[in-house]
């Protein structure tokens, strides 16, 4: 599924006054690619996914999905695994991952499915468990389980493991690259670790602040699995470094 | 062991919770005994305890707590599905919100027992217009928190309704009204201690039978044991109800850790 982000604007009004919040934003995404966004907190990368989510709207500007403007009805190819794992806490499990179907499916199937996602997320024995017996870790991958059972052409993720453990992180990121691999879904995922944007993205786009522009966008030509100690991964890592902290350059040496 | 443990555990709280009931009853015994309390006023335990007894032996007792008994559910029942019913409209549609909010805040403040003249003059003084108290008095609890659980369902959970494309009716059931049921249960619990407060005046002013009634009879016929057995039944059957009532919230509601 490719995703055309041309020239999105969004401006928040606060108070009396406009905030910029993204401008110009031009991005053209591949089927089948996977694009890391990196950028600060507050340079607009959640707004920008909720915009081609179809949970916001552009101030300018569109976002043309299989050459379909975005028009705020949300489409049930696109999934958006969030931030916070926004589970429903009267629900076990099962029934939150089941949550994410919107095919009609039978009773048996759903059920076959849930237990394969279960699996997939290695959540095996915790089907009957209500949200708040789980730790953050194991609700975050019930948030990821319940947006691949829909398997979306397009999946959006909003720092999505950025709440995990290290080990958990570098699983999940795995299983979503199997994933990726076995359906060649477009992966968008928005982040603030640089490590995780260059092992996950065939490009990382850098994205400054205030207002939120593309600021340089990075190819990755590594090939897969990638390793995260690797001389070429350093490269590429020092200069996406670079493009972060040019702007505050006293930073630089301390930080690489 | 564990079984042991949790029989002493509850037999401790069960304590902690009884002592300083038990310390005003001999108070009350030493206090009514000896002459320092006006008899006529208060009676002795053993008094109250034998006329007690003996209205159960005859069967009195039991009709009085059923007929309240019976209003309560009525009137609790009605209350709670005009409550429930009227609440959900008004808290999933902004327009019945706004074209209610004037009216409901006028009318909230005035307390159902208020009414109960009203009632009489308007239904009659036979069941009807005791079963109409309870039902106002019962309503507005349940309405307001009705409205308030709609109307804050957490819009991050609304959102992963949008995202998989669920229709209005799946969000409503699987989204809107779960996280509503708390708060509905909060107004079912003081729901249910205002029918409680309703039924008793309600039959103070006017019945033949029930709780309130053994108070006004007992003070018309300076029989104060009377009128303690109405008192201390209240308190008793309130505090059953209120027990029963958190059971069921706790099942009810069973994703709120240490629902109260």
């Amino acid at each position: 599924m490719g995703i055309e982000i041309k020239n999105v604007k969004k401006v928040f009004p606060i108070k009396n006054s406009n905030i910029e919040v993204l401008k110009d934003v031009d991005l053209s995404i591949a089927d089948g690619e996977i694009i890391s966004i990196v950028g600060g907190s507050g340079c607009g990368k959640s707004t920008l996914l909720r915009i081609i989510s179809g949970l916001d709207f552009a101030t300018k500007g569109e976002v043309v999905i299989d050459g379909k403007t975005v028009d705020g009805s949300t489409k049930k190819d696109i999934g958006v695994v969030f931030q916070e794992p926004r589970l429903f806490p009267w629900s076990t499990v099962e029934k939150n991952i089941e949550f994410g179907i919107t095919d009609k499916l039978t009773k048996e199937e759903k059920k076959k499915k849930v237990k394969y996602y279960i699996d997939l997320v290695g959540l095996t024995g915790f089907e009957k468990a209500l949200p708040h017996q789980l730790s953050g870790g194991m609700q975050q991958r019930v948030n990821i389980a319940r947006s691949l059972i829909n398997e979306p052409k397009a999946l959006l993720l909003d720092e999505p493991f950025g709440a995990l453990d290290a080990f958990t992180k570098i699983n999940l990121q795995n299983e979503v690259l199997k994933i990726w691999e076995k359906q060649k879904t477009t992966l968008i995922i928005v982040t603030h670790d640089i490590d995780e944007a260059i092992y996950m993205g065939n490009r990382v786009v850098v994205m400054s602040s205030k207002p939120g522009v593309v600021k340089k966008v990075i190819p990755v030509e590594l090939p897969r699995k990638r390793n995260r100690t690797g001389t070429d991964f350093a490269y590429i890592r020092r200069k996406v470094y670079s493009e972060f902290f040019e702007e505050t350059e006293e930073l630089a040496e301390y930080v690489i | 062991m564990k079984e042991d443990s949790k029989f002493k555990e509850y037999s401790g709280s069960f304590l902690l919770a009884i002592w300083i009931p038990a310390i005003l009853v001999v108070l009350w015994a030493i206090g009514t005994n000896s002459g320092a309390l006006n008899n006529s006023i208060f009676p002795t335990p053993q008094r109250l305890f034998s006329s007690w007894k003996e209205m159960i032996l005859s069967g009195k007792y039991l009709n009085h707590v059923l007929s309240s008994f019976g209003r309560v559910f009525k009137g609790f029942f009605i209350g709670s599905l005009l409550g429930i019913t009227t609440g959900t409209i008004i808290g999933l549609f902004a327009g019945a919100k706004k074209s209610t909010v004037a009216l409901i805040g006028m009318l909230r403040p005035i307390p159902a027992i208020a009414l109960i003249p009203l009632f009489i003059l308007s239904l009659g003084i036979g069941e009807t217009s005791k079963v109409a108290v309870i039902t106002l008095g019962s309503f507005w609890p349940i309405l307001i928190n009705t409205i308030a659980g709609l109307s804050t369902t957490d819009p991050k959970l609304l959102e992963v309704g949008t995202i998989f494309d669920k229709s209005k009716r799946e969000v409503l059931f699987r989204i809107i009204f779960p996280s509503a049921a708390p708060y509905i249960f909060t107004g079912l619990r003081l729901g249910v201690s205002s029918s409680w407060t309703c039924v008793v005046a309600a039959e103070m002013i006017a019945a033949s039978s029930g709780i309130g009634y053994l108070i006004s009879y007992g003070r018309e016929m300076a029989q104060p044991a009377t009128l303690f057995i109405g008192v201390f039944s209240m308190g008793i059957f309130g505090l059953i109800i209120e027990l029963l009532v958190i059971n069921l919230q706790k099942k009810a509601i069973y994703w709120v850790p240490n629902a109260k």
